[in-house]
């Protein structure tokens, strides 16, 4: 039995090295005299054989920061009242509500979006189709709170308990308590939330794919539309097995399967830093 | 200075929370409005008497029957083979796995957790051409290839919770049975596994609600805008998340757009029943062992 439980896990931690393998397999064409890394760097123009992926890593990035700069402030707000500064009874609904938020299907987040946002973005801030970089965001801000708050709570809450009575026994009001115990003490925790919140950004598909625009220019200002990374890889259903078209979206899976790599590392050194500290 | 800043973080605070409060109303409100005048049984069943449709008597064209089957069978099947690998696997991080092994897989378990839903629909999709490679004209997208992504999607949650269920288990239950002659096994199978039941069924539950929305490991696996209800493994199929996306870029019609609604609300009722029975699950467990 023990050997069972041994090679479930063998298996599932190959599959984690599958999914790359795979996508190196079959996105073969891209690795002929360095082809990929000029793919980075290339704009997409299929009708003169450039199927760079340039349009989409900055499409990617310049939705997903915008997303965060706009979720932060907010996410930040809810969590100080979650932890301290809303009353007792009040901390409680405020944290069912963000559960109940994270709960929401993306592709609903999307669907309404479109109906509601959009409309409101055409009219009042650009012309032309109101789908772009700042609507993307803006639903993407609001998709992302839930994770960061819920990350900023546990950092804030996660404070020695003698600690708070030590600040609340010296007079310090609960925002006092807040800003010069909680915040400093419970940030690793804080900025792993914004790491957390930027890749749930960067991975989401619906939101981007639905609102963003997709079109393939680099974008140049924030209402421009937009392709992301994970976009592209929905859109771009390709026949042709062996065309550098077909080949684009492994080097879009490529990007974002290092980008998750790079994330989770992250947090980890992150946590390394703060059990170090304690010691 | 510090007066002022003091002064403006609750303004900063309950500014913020406003937002997102009035973000979650306007959503809300906004389906349930758009969607009040379409709910009703014809939503799922068209024109058919629903005990035909649900057994397969009288296919469904005009309603949301076949994508909520589709759904259905999707999160089964995808369910059934993601909990026992996911469990066991848990069970070796917790309980088997050495210090080494354990930090180098969980590293593993991770990514996987992080990678992008559409990430896995491309890892699907390639074993699909894979597949199609060593089989010729036999496997092609399908219901099964999409659940296996979608077991793939869910994995990493349910060996997480797994692995911390155990490893919360307080060491005097944990010795209890060991000491009494039980082996390893026994002691995980009659007492660990037991003792965190609930917290272990909330995680599954969790899991369930993540492969009912999910659209974008499907979009590359094998679900389309209209095929009925599979008769089986290899067929492709509907799905409601699918169906949300698929009207949202391609409705016609009024009567479409407001079927549309109708499903955004349905699957949105859904995730909110799944979400709040993992709540309560897990709720009660810990009411329970604290007493």
């Amino acid at each position: 039995m023990g050997v069972l439980f041994q090679l479930a896990a063998y298996g599932c931690g190959l599959l984690t090295i599958a999914v790359l393998v795979m996508m190196f397999q079959l996105g073969r064409p891209l690795f002929v005299d360095g082809q990929f890394f000029s793919l980075l760097s290339q704009v997409w123009q299929p009708g003169q054989q450039l199927y760079g992926i340039y349009p989409m890593i900055i499409g990617s990035i310049r939705i997903s920061f915008l997303a965060l700069a706009l979720s932060f402030p907010v996410s930040l707000g809810t969590a100080f009242l979650a932890a301290g500064l809303a009353p007792r009874p009040m901390q409680r609904w405020v944290l069912a509500m963000v559960r109940l938020m994270a709960g929401i299907p993306t592709v609903v987040y999307g669907f309404v979006a479109i109906f509601l946002l959009v409309p409101l973005v055409r009219e009042h801030v650009s012309r032309g189709s109101g789908l772009n970089i700042l609507t993307a965001s803006l639903v993407l801000a609001v998709l992302i709170a839930p994770t960061m708050v819920v990350f900023f709570v546990n950092g804030l809450r996660g404070v020695d308990q003698s600690y708070c009575r030590a600040t609340d026994a010296l007079g310090a009001t609960a925002v006092q308590r807040l800003l010069y115990l909680q915040l400093p003490q419970g940030w690793p925790t804080i900025v792993s939330g914004v790491i957390m919140g930027l890749g749930r950004a960067m991975g989401d598909t619906l939101v981007s794919l639905m609102v963003a625009g997709n079109s393939i220019g680099v974008p140049t200002s924030i209402v421009d539309s937009a392709r992301t990374l994970t976009a592209h890889i929905a859109l771009v259903i390709a026949a042709d097995f062996a065309s550098m078209e077909f080949a684009s979206i492994f080097a879009c899976g490529l990007v974002l399967y290092l980008f998750t790599m790079a994330v989770v590392i992250g947090l980890r050194m992150l946590v390394h830093l703060r059990t170090g500290s304690d010691r | 200075m510090r007066t002022l800043l003091e002064k403006s973080v609750p303004l900063l605070a309950w500014a913020g929370f406003t937002v997102l409060a009035g973000a979650l109303a306007a959503i809300l409100g906004y389906i349930v409005m758009r969607s009040w005048a379409v709910l009703h049984l014809s939503l799922l069943f068209g024109d058919v008497a629903p005990i035909d449709a649900i057994f397969l008597r009288h296919p469904v064209f005009d309603g949301l029957f076949p994508a909520v089957a589709g759904t259905f069978l999707l999160v089964l099947i995808a369910v059934l083979l993601a909990v026992p690998v996911g469990m066991a696997a848990g069970i070796y991080l917790a309980e088997y796995a050495g210090y080494r092994m354990k930090s180098c897989l969980s590293l593993l378990f991770d990514i996987l957790a992080g990678l992008p839903s559409v990430v896995v629909g491309l890892a699907g999709f390639s074993l699909t051409i894979l597949l199609h490679k060593v089989f010729p004209g036999k496997i092609g997208p399908c219901l099964l290839l999409s659940a296996l992504a979608l077991c793939f999607l869910i994995l990493p949650y349910l060996i997480r919770t797994t692995q911390t269920a155990l490893e919360s288990v307080p060491l005097s239950l944990r010795q209890t049975a060991p000491a009494l002659g039980a082996t390893k096994l026994q002691n995980i199978c009659k007492v660990l596994l037991p003792s965190k039941l609930t917290d272990i069924l909330g995680g599954i539950i969790l899991a369930v609600g993540r492969a009912a929305e999910d659209t974008a490991v499907i979009m590359l696996t094998g679900v389309v805008a209209s095929a009925g209800i599979p008769r089986s493994l290899f067929e492709q199929f509907e799905a409601l998340p699918f169906y949300i996306y698929y009207i949202s870029s391609q409705y016609t019609n009024a009567e479409e757009l407001q079927t549309g609604f109708g499903a955004a609300m349905l699957l949105l009722v859904l995730c909110g029943i799944l979400f709040l029975l993992a709540f309560f699950t897990q709720q009660t467990l810990s009411r329970h062992f604290r007493r």
